[in-house]
């Protein structure tokens, strides 16, 4: 494998990575797949490329807002599919489902307010010079991608590992009775992990965007998957896992297309997919059933 | 809006009935075109070439006594409303000749009812290599296939070129590219062009880095693209990010002006074979080509290659000896002969294929811009 594939791997593993994380933080907390996830990466990378184009602003001034939009939304998602269903005995199902609609929802604002067609990002939104790194050419733009991806693992692993809001995130995920009983505020918990889950969900959608420079409403569906096939990979609910196999199942793809042909792409990731559930269920990653207790 | 078109056409003929009426015969021309659909962009610069060669047939009175009227119907870019409108053309309006539909797909479907009725087609916009024109001895064609395109494109584009290795990345889950790869491939096996290799896509794709690099690893001299735009946008991208500065060519999926639109500087040095040389400055051209401005239209190869299939049938409506009868105008076509036209001097070959030469097209400063 060239350096050049592996540079292409790393780049498209870097957005799987960034989007399964928030995937797999709701999963943490919540033992609930949220569905949506991939329409608020959607939305976020129009409203940067909205703000780009329409509004003029820099594109590291855009990601940002992007990324709060689309945290935003986390948070309206989580009042509105969520929230009402906590409680109930089937929530599981039932959150999924109204996730599922939510997502529904969103993709058809994008058609009412975009339209049906592929959007891009203008020209010159990053300056494209390029660098040679591992025998290989590396676009500023897919530099600033892995760049902005690493950084946002980073404060992640901070946020939970090392502030008070993170260990009630973890408290409640642990379980939300003894975190309740220990006075953590389980409703503002799950709201923050939905916050988070979504701004993150929200960066991929802006990278991706960015990237490949095309933007559409049905460009959630091309991750949606792959995001489900990562945190699998990478057992439910582990963060670590989740970037791991993020980056691994980009490595793997690259070198499926690049040595069996296009058609393999999504084959051979869902045949991992396969294998990893029939020999190791929980995942590279994931803890033994811990919590079933 | 469908009635639209014909009412303005209405109101020419009526016009054209204004000027001192001797004993005019009215030929109708109907024209089966997409103005609504997945190829609605193209027939929406079909009508505007069928309705300007029809009002400057009239106008400069070639044909004597005999009257253009086009008939223009939206096929809906299906094949259900294709026959539905070809029966109406057929059966109700009893046109002499139909123009179109704009898709090959279409046409399978609607062009068996015309050779039965024995009414004769004209394609403009067919490009599907093999089928069309197999049909029977009423359809032909003005619009140059894949086959015709793509070979003469790449001879040409060799010579000034003068390259010996190509990597080749196609889309294969699409009939349209998937045939455009093997004109291409038979086209490079002729011009004794070695593949360094081949790479697929899908349609839904957006990251080709893998294809690419794997491609550019093998040293090709240039990169030979069968693609629709969408996707044929991304991979010239994708391709100049990866540090190919060498030539792309593409097929006729490339051959829009919303490839320069979406890939901007990076599609600068993409080259694709059109039948329409838009630079041409023979006489035919200009003139089409002011016309065309007159009415604050910008025309490409659809527009072009719908106004010449007008010409063409004024033509074999000549040669008839100014008769517009159905069999007059087929028997009429097989005179048509070195005709002057904005796409070149125009034949028809033994099995109804048009024929005129195809020229190339390179993207320059972000326009394309003939090859000279």
């Amino acid at each position: 494998m060239s350096g050049q594939q592996v540079i292409n791997g790393l780049f498209l593993g870097s957005i799987y990575a960034l989007f399964a994380l928030g995937y797999t933080l709701v999963f943490g907390v919540l033992d609930i797949l949220n569905l949506a996830h991939a329409a608020v990466f959607m939305l976020a990378s129009f409203v940067a490329l909205t703000l780009v184009a329409s509004a003029g602003l820099h594109i590291l001034l855009a990601l940002p807002l992007a990324v709060l939009v689309a945290g935003l939304l986390g948070l309206v998602l989580e009042r509105v599919a969520f929230r009402p269903l906590r409680g109930r005995a089937d929530s599981n199902i039932s959150g999924l489902i109204s996730s599922l609609a939510m997502a529904a929802i969103f993709e058809a604002i994008a058609h009412e307010i975009w339209g049906p067609n592929v959007a891009r990002f203008p020209f010159g939104t990053l300056t494209d010079k390029q660098l040679h790194v591992l025998g290989g050419v590396v676009s500023r733009l897919q530099l600033t991608i892995i760049g902005v991806a690493l950084g946002l693992f980073l404060v992640l692993w901070w946020l939970v590992q090392r502030t008070r809001l993170g260990r009630e995130v973890r408290a409640v995920a642990e379980s939300p009775r003894a975190a309740r009983i220990l006075g953590v505020d389980v409703d503002r918990a799950i709201a923050a992990s939905f916050f988070i889950s979504s701004a993150l969900g929200g960066a991929a959608g802006v990278l991706f965007g960015l990237a490949f420079n095309s933007v559409s409403p049905d460009m959630g569906r091309s991750v949606e998957l792959k995001g489900l096939a990562v945190i699998i990979l990478g057992g439910m609910g582990s963060m670590t896992g989740a970037v791991l196999a993020g980056f691994a199942l980009g490595l793997v793809e690259v070198f499926v297309v690049a040595h069996l042909g296009g058609s393999y792409r999504d084959a051979v990731s869902f045949a991992t997919l396969f294998l990893i559930l029939v020999l190791r269920p929980r995942g590279l990653f994931g803890a033994p059933s811990l919590r079933e207790a | 809006m469908r009635f639209a078109g014909r009412m303005s056409l209405a109101v020419i003929v009526a016009l054209a009935f204004a000027a001192p009426a001797s004993a005019k015969q009215t030929v109708k021309i109907g024209a089966a075109l997409s103005m609504t659909g997945p190829a609605a962009a193209y027939g929406a610069n079909q009508k505007v070439g069928i309705q300007a060669a029809v009002e400057e047939i009239n106008k400069s009175g070639a044909l004597k006594d005999v009257v253009l009227e086009a008939v223009i119907e939206d096929d809906a870019s299906t094949k259900e409303q294709g026959i539905a409108v070809f029966q109406r053309f057929i059966n109700k309006d009893r046109v002499a000749a139909i123009i179109g539909p704009t898709l090959s797909n279409t046409a399978y479907a609607t062009n068996p009812l015309a050779q039965q009725a024995k009414v004769p087609v004209v394609a403009v916009s067919n490009t599907a290599p093999k089928g069309i024109t197999d049909i029977g001895d009423y359809i032909w064609r003005v619009s140059l296939t894949e086959g015709q395109v793509i070979p003469g494109a790449l001879k040409t584009l060799q010579g000034k070129l003068g390259f010996k290795k190509a990597g080749v990345l196609y889309g294969n889950d699409d009939a349209f590219t998937q045939a455009g790869y093997t004109v291409m491939k038979s086209a490079l096996a002729d011009l004794k062009i070695e593949v360094v290799a081949e790479q697929t896509f899908a349609k839904p794709d957006r990251d080709y880095n893998a294809q690419l690099t794997s491609l550019l690893a093998l040293k090709p001299d240039i990169l030979v693209v069968s693609a629709l735009i969408e996707n044929a946008s991304g991979i010239v991208a994708q391709a100049r990010q990866l540090g190919w500065t060498g030539p792309i060519f593409g097929g006729n999926g490339f051959n829009n002006p919303v490839l320069i639109k979406n890939a901007g500087p990076a599609a600068e040095g993409v080259y694709v074979g059109t039948a329409w040389n838009r630079s041409s400055t023979d006489e035919a051209n200009t003139k089409f080509l002011a016309s065309m401005k007159a009415r604050g239209v910008d025309p490409d190869q659809f527009a072009t290659q719908a106004y010449v299939g007008v010409l063409v049938v004024a033509e074999a409506i000549k040669q008839a000896g100014n008769k517009g009868g159905r069999d007059d105008i087929k028997a009429g076509f097989a005179k048509v002969m070195s005709l002057s036209t904005p796409l070149g001097k125009f034949s028809f070959l033994p099995n109804r294929d048009g024929d005129h030469t195809p020229a190339v097209q390179v993207v320059k400063d972000g326009k394309f811009q003939i090859l000279q």
